[in-house]
């Protein structure tokens, strides 16, 4: 196929070829970015969790009478467990994404302040006994709590747990002992100590805050005797169970203390509310990508029809001549691969450009460069789909149009 | 002249159906993503004082023991540093802010216990901030003095508990206290909820909780002390654990200070006295950073915290993008429609039009289709803000388009669209008419 025609016939159609170049630039750009952050959210959305989601029921007992929690805790665990398709049952002060943190900095050196630099911010889970099978955590190195650690160790008037063992994620131990078994290490909080008895697999913590996004899996677990700060009831169950189990808990829990307020909720809603701002954005961006890639889409074909009805005589002359239809289709389509082209030139160098500057301005991550290229061939397809139309009107211009005048 | 340029205008969009559409909804799916997205910015980037903004600050000192001497202040205070500020009384107005969550039962309505979202604070904050009352009145300064147990509740909780009746002089039990309440609020929605903002720095542009609605219950801060003990919602604590078992004395940022400054005098006057009082501070060995202090006004500090939720601010930048290219398109469409019409305008030029009125005669053609395009953009607008409503964010019951954003709304439709006939008139306003009279 010959470019030259194509380009000198482009060069007399100035502003509309820079028109369709401009759009397919500017889709380009803003295609890029918005799939890169619908990857970017659709990601934290789907951030794995070691514990077994798909069966959990939480149920948060609020304002209940601290002082008989020792009396209490173990009876409302024994009713819970009585419920029909109740596997295990158990109690935490906070839950993965219940948005409850218990943010606490530890440090890997008595000497250390927990304001110094090289402490790492963690949520801390305080689990009563047999909370490793009601979550489903799932044992990498070392062992579980025992009974006995579970006996012994009680809430101090401060948020500290007095007890020495501790559990913590496998991402944990990497950054507190990088490259080093973290079995049998101490990490400390202030005078407070704790010993490294087991590793588990990657929990998520409550919230993002404390550490944002890289520090999501930092977690340490404690064991934790049946104390007021223990009000996350979590019960496991079949999946099928789960709705169920949720709403019976809620009652079971609400009729023992009706003082206190009782709140049900299976984990996957849980997990639902907490990223639903980032699936409301993730809907929300894709919808632009799709409106925007149809107003790209319809744009080319109106010009490109225009430029046909422009050139009816022209395509007549060209058949007369001897063109065959499939050499007018192929013109059409070269001239859009090349303004494509140029488009998508501009559009990545544009998307690169916006890439920058929202990483300046808003809370965006750098862009893979993969993303250019991909964004590119899809507004090339574009390209190529949307003129499919108007140049095949063209191709059917018959030889004869060439001896009609205007 | 106009009447007949616009007669011809209908005529010429009456004449080819599909491209008219073509470009009405290309114009119309623009402005509704840009009007929807800059509908919500708009609300929520808004002064949620007007007139008044300017008058209100948020003063601050750094009770921390951080070796970082260039560390900002604390988004909070602590206790103690609160308190000295407020009780100096040195400023028009001012009010503390702690916020907190306790078990609420109301006896004789048959209702479970809920757990309430509290915020206490002191006598001043109702004038300071004009919070509107429906029934009763607030607590005055020997309430806050004498720790009354006396509350005020949201009309929300007041539709919830009794029904919207008059409850003044009702009890409800908040945690294990019986407390009066001798206040009903009128619906109150600022946006943000001002008073509460802080940490904005901290939450990676995920700030929307800023735009919850006020809390239900408010009262006392000297009350809440007895009421909730160390129940509160702490901002964040430092050095040591011992130290934190009473959150009152502990070294725990948990309350907050707003102070009314009338004029720029008063304003100098009280920042001096704030860098007084972290001297005075530092002398007496409970401060190690005697001159870290800072006092921003209302709007600064919402600035500061970056208040407007990132996600909100993108999709402004993605729906202007957005229209955009609807408007290259636009401009691509105007000109095939233009300039296909090459020969009805040399007639026109050859029969003495000037290329002035061929202009003119293009932008109304252009104008009309921007109104039909913000006539389908109000309608997408509205769609979309219905669909923000829909989603489980705070703001989602602040998203309505005011009489602003309406005009706006067209006022954005007619200019894009004049903007995009410009290039298009201008190159038909240049067509020779010699030219193409011979080809007619």
């Amino acid at each position: 196929m010959e470019i030259g025609p194509i380009l000198a016939s482009l060069r007399k159609h100035r502003i509309p070829a820079l028109l369709i170049v401009l759009e397919i630039a500017l889709a380009c750009a803003v295609l890029c970015n918005a799939v890169f952050m619908i990857g970017a959210r659709a990601g934290e959305i789907r951030l794995s969790d070691a514990i077994d989601e798909q069966g959990l029921s939480v149920v948060t007992l609020t304002g209940a009478d601290p002082e008989r929690a020792s009396s209490e805790i173990p009876r409302n665990l024994d009713a819970l467990r009585r419920i029909p398709g109740v596997q295990a049952v158990a109690v935490l002060n906070t839950m993965p994404l219940s948005g409850n943190g218990w943010n606490v900095n530890f440090t890997t050196r008595p000497d250390m302040k927990p304001t110094d630099k090289g402490s790492i911010n963690s949520n801390i889970y305080l689990m009563s006994e047999g909370a490793d099978r009601a979550l489903g955590l799932r044992l990498k190195q070392g062992r579980m709590f025992g009974s006995e650690d579970y006996a012994s160790s009680t809430m101090g008037a401060t948020f500290a747990p007095e007890t020495h063992v501790a559990i913590v994620s496998e991402r944990l131990a990497g950054r507190l002992w990088p490259g080093q078994s973290a079995l049998g290490r101490k990490m400390y909080m202030d005078k407070y100590w704790y010993q490294v008895v087991g590793v588990v697999a990657d929990v998520l913590r409550p919230t993002r805050a404390g550490a944002g996004l890289p520090g999501i899996y930092d977690t340490v677990f404690f064991p934790m005797q049946p104390t007021d700060v223990l009000n996350y009831y979590v019960l496991r169950s079949a999946p099928a169970d789960r709705d169920r189990v949720a709403r019976q808990a809620e009652d079971t829990l609400a009729r023992l203390d009706p003082g206190a307020v009782a709140e049900g909720k299976t984990f996957v809603d849980m997990r639902g509310d907490f990223f639903s701002g980032a699936s409301s954005m993730v809907w929300m961006l894709v919808l632009v990508c799709v409106v925007m890639l149809a107003v790209t889409a319809f744009g080319i074909v109106g010009l490109t029809s225009f430029w046909v009805a422009q050139r009816r005589r022209q395509i007549g002359i060209r058949r007369a001549v001897g063109a065959r239809r499939g050499h007018i289709l192929s013109y059409f389509r070269t001239e859009n691969f090349l303004l494509s082209a140029a488009g998508v030139a501009l559009g990545m160098v544009l998307a690169f450009g916006i890439n920058l500057y929202l990483m300046q301005h808003y809370e965006v991550d750098r862009m893979p460069w993969y993303y250019l290229p991909g964004g590119a061939i899809a507004l090339w397809l574009l390209g190529q789909a949307a003129v499919y139309g108007p140049a095949h009107r063209a191709a059917m211009v018959p030889p004869v149009e060439a001896t009609r005048s205007g | 002249m106009f009447t007949y340029y616009l007669d011809l205008a209908l005529r010429s969009l009456k004449r080819n159906k599909a491209l008219t559409a073509l470009m009405v909804l290309a114009i119309a799916v623009g402005i509704g993503a840009s009007m929807t997205t800059l509908t919500v910015m708009h609300l929520l980037s808004g002064d949620p004082m007007p007139g008044r903004s300017a008058t209100l600050f948020y003063p601050q000192v750094d009770p921390t023991d951080s070796p970082k001497p260039d560390s900002q202040p604390r988004d909070v205070m602590d206790y103690r540093s609160a308190v000295d500020l407020w009780s100096a009384h040195r400023a028009d107005r001012q009010a503390l802010i702690a916020s907190t969550e306790l078990k609420l039962r109301a006896p004789g309505v048959n209702l479970p216990p809920q757990m309430a979202r509290v915020l206490t604070t002191t006598s001043d904050f109702f004038p300071m901030f004009s919070v509107p009352l429906r029934y009763g009145t607030a607590w005055t300064p020997a309430d806050d003095e004498q720790r009354s147990r006396v509350a005020v509740i949201s009309s929300d909780l007041n539709n919830r508990l009794f029904g919207g009746a008059n409850s003044v002089g009702r009890t409800v039990r908040l945690k294990d206290s019986d407390v009066r309440i001798i206040g009903v609020l009128a619906p109150w929605r600022p946006s943000p909820q001002f008073y509460d903002v802080a940490g904005g720095r901290f939450s990676e542009g995920k700030t929307a909780s800023f735009y919850a609605k006020p809390e239900e219950v408010f009262m006392p801060f000297s009350t809440a002390q007895d009421v909730a003990g160390s129940e509160f919602n702490v901002f964040t604590c430092w050095g040591s654990v011992e130290a934190m078992k009473h959150l009152q004395t502990a070294p725990c940022a948990w309350v907050a200070l707003w102070v009314q400054l009338d004029d720029a005098a008063k304003v100098a006057g009280y920042r001096r006295f704030v860098a007084d009082y972290a001297a005075q501070q530092k002398a007496l060995g409970r401060f190690v950073h005697g001159d870290n202090t800072r006092m921003m006004d209302l709007m600064q500090w919402l600035d500061f915290n970056h208040v407007v939720p990132s996600d909100v601010r993108l999709q402004v930048v993605l729906a202007f993008a957005f229209l955009l290219i609807c408007l290259c398109n636009t401009v691509g469409l105007l000109l095939a429609k233009f300039l296909r019409r090459s020969g009805e305008i040399g007639v026109r030029r050859a029969l003495g039009a000037s290329r002035g009125a061929v202009f003119a005669q293009c932008l109304v053609e252009a104008g009309t289709i921007g109104l039909l395009g913000g006539l389908g953009g109000w309608l997408l607008t509205l769609l979309g803000l219905w669909l923000v409503r829909r989603q489980p964010v705070e703001y989602a019951d602040l998203a309505h388009l005011d009489a602003g954003m309406f005009l706006a709304t067209f006022a954005l439709a007619v200019l894009a669209a004049l903007l995009a006939g410009l290039v298009p008139a201008l190159r038909a306003s240049r067509v020779t008419p010699g030219l193409q009279l011979k080809t007619l």
